[in-house]
């Protein structure tokens, strides 16, 4: 019998499963959200590594690169921050929890419609709570710096 | 009478789109569309297997309970992994139906996919009981059975259920990007044994203590979503990483053995 030809690979999901969080519920929401703003995150903390660094510039570079937080784009910006902060410490804290097995529940005897006790409304409120805390956050934010 | 008559004028009829790619023949993949009849209780399995008798044999499947039993019949039911014979098409609510191979298996044929990678990563757990002293295995002692409390075996038991239809294998998005990780069934049947107070091997937590091990978790839950047997194979590991953090100590008593003695015919009771 000819033997079939099988890359390993075929058929991977890969980076696209991380990236369509519409198919399983507020669980895999809250994993693509919290990845999502913990890359974003990462690259907000570079650039503000970066950009508190041009004080050894004097303080007319420190001037000049601070005037970009004060534009239209830069205000958006940081209420991005703000949001992607706060929704990622809040489930973050959440994540801690049940990485360790924390607030999931004891494994039982299933019964039909067989749901899991690990993806209970204490689970999916904490999700919703960190989004909610981030929109309040940005709200905050917006009217911090767009308000009169 | 009347309900038992088969009403041919109220007959549904669903488009299933199915892919279809020989692997062996190297030919590309492309979708098949078949319009076939359904009732209210039929399932997707019925549906393809009408399509079998009366439309297009060459179609490749894989089943054989029709009862989420087997494990046999894993696919993409409209962009989700189901089992094909516990989905019913009425309840999926669309005019189209839309069935393709599992992702995260290899294709082989249509909707059969390659589980070899899913079912060695089950066998590297090493799942099966394994005890210090040998008397349960030895004859010549008589034989042994262990005791096991209600308690005990509620620790274990939803995790026994796993057919290993490889649904939370497909789900998962570490596995689709991780060919190394061992995804969740076999990180929750790890705990399966590690909970079950019979086994007393050692090894288990260092198993799974890896790279590509349970620490690419991220609960992002899915598996659990899609389990049809309620395995939670999400919760089975968070519990396993518990133990692995030192937040849970394991404190498991070993089983007792009790000797079956024929002679006085207590049936293994103490
Ligand atoms: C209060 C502060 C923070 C908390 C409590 C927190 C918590 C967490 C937790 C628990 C995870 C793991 C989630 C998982 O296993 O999937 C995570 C992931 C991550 N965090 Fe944070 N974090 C915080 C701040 C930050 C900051 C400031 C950055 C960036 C500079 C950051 C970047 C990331 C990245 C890139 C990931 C990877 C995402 C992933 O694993 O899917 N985090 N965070
Ligand atoms: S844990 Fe559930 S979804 Fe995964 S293989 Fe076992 S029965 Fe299938
Ligand atoms: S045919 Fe056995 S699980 Fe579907």
């Amino acid at each position: 019998m000819k033997e079939i030809e099988r890359p390993t690979r075929n058929n991977l999901e890969g980076i696209g499963g991380w990236l369509n969080p519409s198919r399983y519920g507020w669980e895999r929401i809250s994993y693509w959200f919290q990845r999502l703003t913990g890359v974003f995150l990462l690259v907000y903390f570079i650039g503000h590594v970066y950009e508190t660094s041009t004080i050894v510039n004097g303080q007319n570079a420190w001037e000049s690169f601070l005037e970009l937080t004060q534009t239209l784009w830069g205000h958006l910006f940081l209420i991005m921050v703000i949001g992607a902060s706060t929704f990622h410490s809040a489930n973050g804290i959440r994540l801690i929890f049940t990485h360790a097995g924390i607030g999931l529940g004891t494994p039982g005897r299933p019964d039909y419609p067989y749901n899991p006790a690990s993806l209970n409304y204490r689970q999916k409120s904490g999700i919703w709570i960190a989004l909610i805390l981030a929109a309040a956050a940005m709200f905050y934010g917006f009217n911090v710096l767009f308000g009169v | 009478m009347n309900n038992t008559t088969i009403d041919n004028k109220n007959e549904r009829r669903i488009t299933l789109k199915v892919y279809r790619e020989n692997r062996g023949q190297d030919s590309g993949s492309h979708h098949d569309t078949f319009e076939v009849p359904y009732k209210k209780w039929t399932t997707v399995l019925d549906a393809l297997l009408y399509v079998k008798s009366y439309m297009d044999p060459s179609v490749a499947i894989r089943y054989s309970c029709r009862m989420a039993s087997c494990g046999s019949c894993g696919m993409k039911i409209n962009g989700v992994p189901k089992l094909a014979c516990y989905t019913k098409i009425s309840e999926l609510e669309t005019s189209t139906v839309e069935c393709e191979p599992l992702p995260n298996f290899p294709i082989i044929r249509d909707l059969v996919t390659d589980f070899s990678r899913f079912f060695n990563h089950h066998k590297s757990m090493q799942p099966y009981i394994q005890t210090n002293d040998s008397t349960e295995a030895d004859n010549s002692k008589g034989t042994f059975s262990f005791y096991q409390s209600p308690e005990d075996v509620d620790k274990y038991l939803q995790f026994s259920y796993c057919i290993k239809c490889g649904l939370c294998y497909s789900a998962c998005p570490t596995v689709g990007t991780d060919l190394n990780f061992p995804g969740p069934q076999a990180l929750a049947q790890q705990y399966r044994y590690f909970a079950d107070t019979r086994d007393e091997s050692k090894k288990r937590l260092d198993i799974v203590d890896d790279r590509h091990g349970i620490w690419r978790c991220h609960f992002a839950g899915s598996c659990s979503k899609v389990c049809p047997k309620g395995v939670d194979p999400a919760l089975g590991i968070q519990l396993l990483r518990s133990y692995m953090l030192g937040i849970s100590k394991n404190d498991k008593i070993p089983a007792k053995k009790i000797e079956i003695n024929d002679d006085n015919n207590n049936n293994g009771k103490i």
